[in-house]
């Protein structure tokens, strides 16, 4: 095969190497973007490994007292756990001598010799934990670690579903027009007028409980608002020069709605992704706080944010602020990631 | 000219832009003109040259990253605009200096009634009643001569033609009698034969309000008609500056000789046209023999067009259509080897032809023969191996490239749709070769269309449509949206591969000078039918019909000697 050279050197690439590599280096130079992208990285780390069983595998064990409080608060009061710890010393205290008139007195001794051999150790339950513990004394942290799994998962397949969805047919609307437009419309319109939780209610109840179903719910909910932005950006574009020129070069249909258009109206799809990716980690909070959403075995931010409900009466807010946190900074660093993708992924802006 | 007075002067002024934190571009380094009163001061230059941004720099209308050095001065009856306060500038803005821009239709407010607009600038500046300003506002719609104005001073601006619009600017403008109108490329986005009644129109006002008026434009041609004094720029430096007269009779400077000679003339059709680097490097004209054009009765044909027919269907109320037909009965055959120019003003359906031919409209009725074959009737799979043979270069080349594909991209895929080059090795190596072929460098391949300016990325869309060695290519106001001096390379590339390679072009544009230069026969249309054929020369010598003589009339005739005597 040797003997194949050409004569023809090319060139060293030199300006633009690729979409992607030229998108990466720009995001390298953007210091926000790098902080999010670290901070997104971080959180689906920590969800694998938790997935993995590396960190947070006894999430379940109940490690402290009854709202252990956080370990930067040791001092604090809890009447909580005091009230548990009064229950047990008082079931442990020392019977009153009775043996005068119980039967079973002289046996005591050999009862207690024998419970003696069987080693009971028992777990000293700390005052506090880390980040404090829930009502029964379950580590928050750990809860908060194990809670991403599913509601980063749940967040992010959904959204991706969705806005596979939302783009699919919004294109399809978008590029066709017409009769193909007519029915889409129709269908969105038929769709939207049913009340969100609504919807959500009835797919719930058809479907058996589980994670996969709540993705399901989700995605074929959620595509709606996608489907609109994208069938708008398709008309738009349909009508450009450069998808005429391409007409003209004989670029097929697929070709043209998926090669020329798409990746102009990624930048929409793009900050729909993350707006959707939140929505749904807050849709799913409120899914299980209705009860359809994650079985009780597990945990998720959702359910963490459930609970904190009554914890807030008496006081106790770290499992509201554990929950609540993770979210809110994966929450901001997501979107923020995706506006800077944006604009990496834009030729035009250097 | 030694005793008029001077009602602006501009001196050493300077404008930088902040690009980011280390970058700043300079775009206006130092110019210093003067724009007497009662006179039309045109300053010229292609796209770049700082024209606009030093017009606009005189009012104060610079974006916020603007920079203007302390130096720099524009005297308005001896006080500096520069350095003036914003509510003073908000005080001689539309009152004593007004601007009129180069779009209409974006300048209007298209909520309000145009009477309204034109009465706000009434009751802000001159303290009207809304009463004496809406009657106000009508005397000045007749005056810029729109028909019926108590009846459009009503109408909203999407109701009225550009040109009307235009006209509602200009009333705008002179609604306080401003002893200064700046007028930024007023006539660039119209119709040639409305572009005449404006400058008409101008003229008039200038010499009845006693006026000065800062014309800013690209084409030198309607400098010739309008203007009294010439300021010539490029690359932010005026280049040269003086009377009409002496500008166009003995120019001094070679930019303003290039500028002078680029532009296709109609009394001439050299073998290529002089470009800005023959007169900058002083190689000086390269081919001036005359061109032979013309179309001849035995001429074989490429392309025969029969009775095509486009309608287009608008929706009215629910269920209603309306039929507007956009081509009618349009008869025609492409010599080949040779240009067919196809002029008309907008709306005339000129690009629906050009569309309709490639099926990228579907045709109403009517066919369209190539080598025997009728395109319009056959199936898309066969239509596939005639795509590669008739390709389009669109108008506006910001547009027709796609934004998110590099050069090498957009010239690979149409080779790989029709299986053109054996592989991808192959076909990068015909890239290359056609990107220098269209005279830019290797590394364009690896780049975006955005790095690229308007006349290079109109040599990419050609390069693309080479990729498919096409027969027939149709150029839809290709050359439009460019400068002049680019122009004359395009319009020289295009030339070129015509002779290198026998192509056939349908070259459809309004630019009535560049369709004489480049044609050897010339179709007129106007509201969908052809007005007339005929070969190019024939037709500018004796135009038979009507509406083809008023089209030639209104083509800008640059300056010459009669308007000297004037």
């Amino acid at each position: 095969m040797s003997s194949v050279v050409s004569n023809y050197s090319l060139p060293a690439p030199q300006g633009s190497p690729g979409l992607w590599t030229l998108a990466w280096r720009r995001l390298l130079g953007d210091r926000v973007g790098l902080v999010c992208l670290a901070i997104v990285a971080t959180y689906l780390a920590m969800m694998l490994a938790s997935y993995a069983g590396l960190v947070a595998r006894d999430w379940n064990k109940e490690k402290g007292v009854s709202y252990a409080n956080p370990a930067f608060l040791a001092g604090a009061e809890n009447l909580e756990a005091r009230e548990v710890t009064n229950r047990d010393f008082a079931s442990k205290a020392k019977p009153v001598d009775l043996s005068d008139i119980d039967p079973l007195a002289p046996r005591y001794k050999e009862w207690e010799e024998r419970a003696a051999k069987i080693a009971v150790t028992e777990v000293k339950r700390s005052e506090t934990l880390p980040f404090g513990g829930d009502k029964w004394g379950r580590d928050v942290l750990e809860k908060a670690v194990k809670g991403s799994e599913v509601s980063i998962f749940v967040g992010l397949t959904a959204a991706l579903f969705a806005t596979m969805i939302g783009t699919i047919l919004g294109a399809m609307a978008g590029y066709w027009g017409g009769k193909v437009n007519d029915f889409l419309e129709w269908f969105y319109n038929i769709f939207t007028s049913i009340p969100y939780i609504l919807l959500i209610l009835a797919f719930a109840a058809v479907f058996k409980r589980g994670l996969d179903t709540i993705i399901v719910i989700l995605a074929l909910t959620g595509w709606t608002g996608i489907y609109r932005l994208v069938r708008a950006e398709y008309i738009k574009h349909c009508g450009r020069e450069y998808v005429k020129a391409a007409q003209a070069i004989g670029a097929s249909h697929l070709s043209r709605m998926f090669v020329h258009i798409l990746p102009n109206a990624s930048h929409v799809i793009l900050v729909q992704l993350s707006q959707h990716v939140v929505s749904f980690i807050k849709a799913e909070v409120i899914l299980s706080f209705l009860g359809l959403g994650v079985p009780v075995d597990m945990v998720s931010w959702g359910t963490m944010l459930a609970e904190a409900q009554n914890e807030l009466v008496i006081g106790k807010w770290w499992q509201l602020f554990a929950a609540g946190a993770s979210m809110a900074i994966l929450v901001t660093a997501f979107s923020m990631l995706t506006d800077s993708l944006r604009d990496a992924l834009d030729p035009k802006l250097k | 000219m030694t005793n008029e007075q001077t009602l602006l002067q501009v001196r050493d002024l300077r404008v930088s832009f902040r690009l980011d934190k280390h970058n700043t571009f300079e775009a206006v380094k130092g110019i210093s003109f003067d724009v007497p009163t009662h006179r039309i001061v045109a300053l010229v230059g292609e796209s770049g040259s700082g024209k606009s941004v030093s017009a606009m720099s005189i009012l104060g209308l610079l974006p916020e990253n603007a920079g203007i050095p302390a130096a720099s001065q524009v005297l308005y009856g001896g006080e500096d605009l520069l350095k003036a306060p914003e509510a003073r500038l908000r005080d001689i803005r539309g009152k004593d200096i007004s601007v009129i821009f180069q779009e209409p239709m974006t300048s209007l407010n298209p909520v309000f009634p145009v009477g309204e607009q034109i009465g706000e600038v009434l009751r802000l500046h001159m303290g009207m009643t809304p009463k004496a300003a809406a009657a106000r506002a009508v005397e000045l719609l007749a005056e810029v001569g729109i028909p019926e104005p108590q009846l459009r001073a009503r109408s909203f601006p999407h109701e009225l033609s550009g040109g009307q619009q235009q006209r509602v600017m200009i009333a705008m403008a002179i609604a306080c009698e401003p002893k200064l109108l700046i007028a930024d490329e007023p006539t660039t986005a119209l119709d040639v034969t409305i572009q005449k009644q404006i400058l008409d129109l101008l003229a008039k006002l200038q010499e009845k309000h006693h006026m000065s008026v800062l014309f800013i434009t690209h084409d030198l041609g309607v400098v010739g008609e309008i203007a009294d004094h010439v300021v010539v720029m490029q690359n932010g430096l005026v280049q040269e500056q003086g009377p009409v007269r002496d500008i166009f009779e003995r120019p001094q400077h070679p930019y303003t000789k290039a500028l002078l000679e680029c532009r296709p003339r109609l009394d001439r059709r050299p073998m290529r046209l002089p470009v800005i680097d023959d007169f900058m490097k002083g190689t000086g004209a390269a081919n001036y023999a005359e061109r032979p054009r013309g179309v001849k009765e035995g001429d074989a044909a490429i392309l025969e067009v029969k009775n095509l027919n486009k309608t287009f269907f608008l929706k009215e109320g629910l269920f209603g259509k309306r039929a507007v037909p956009a081509v009618k009965d349009v008869n025609f055959r492409l010599a080949k080897g040779k240009t067919l120019g196809l002029v008309g003003e907008s709306g005339s359906g000129k690009t629906t032809v050009g569309l309709t031919l490639m099926r990228l409209h579907d045709a109403t009725g009517g066919e369209v023969l190539f080598e025997g074959r009728d395109l319009l009737a056959l199936s898309d799979r066969e239509m596939m191996a005639y795509r590669r043979r008739i390709q389009i270069i669109f108008q506006n080349p910001y547009a027709s490239l796609n934004p998110r594909f590099t050069v090498g991209n957009i010239l690979t895929e149409p080779m790989k749709i029709h299986g053109i080059g054996k592989d991808q090795k192959e076909r990068v190596e015909m890239a290359f070769h056609l990107l220098s072929r269209v005279g830019l460098p290797e590394s364009a391949f690896y780049k975006y269309p955005h790095e690229f300016s308007g006349g290079q990325r109109q040599r990419i869309a050609i390069a693309r449509c080479l990729t498919m060695k096409p027969d027939v290519l149709i150029c839809d106001e290709s050359v439009s949206a460019l400068d002049v001096s680019v122009q004359a390379q395009v319009l020289n590339l295009l030339q070129d591969l015509q002779d290198e390679y026998g192509l056939s072009y349908i070259f459809i544009s309004h630019d009535l000078a560049v369709v004489k230069y480049i044609s050897d026969e010339i179709m007129v249309m106007n509201q969908g039918e052809i007005v007339e054929i005929a070969n190019a020369d024939e037709i500018y010598l004796n135009p038979r019909q009507e509406y083809t003589r008023k089209l030639l009339a209104s083509i800008p005739k640059g300056w010459d000697a009669t308007r000297a005597a004037a």
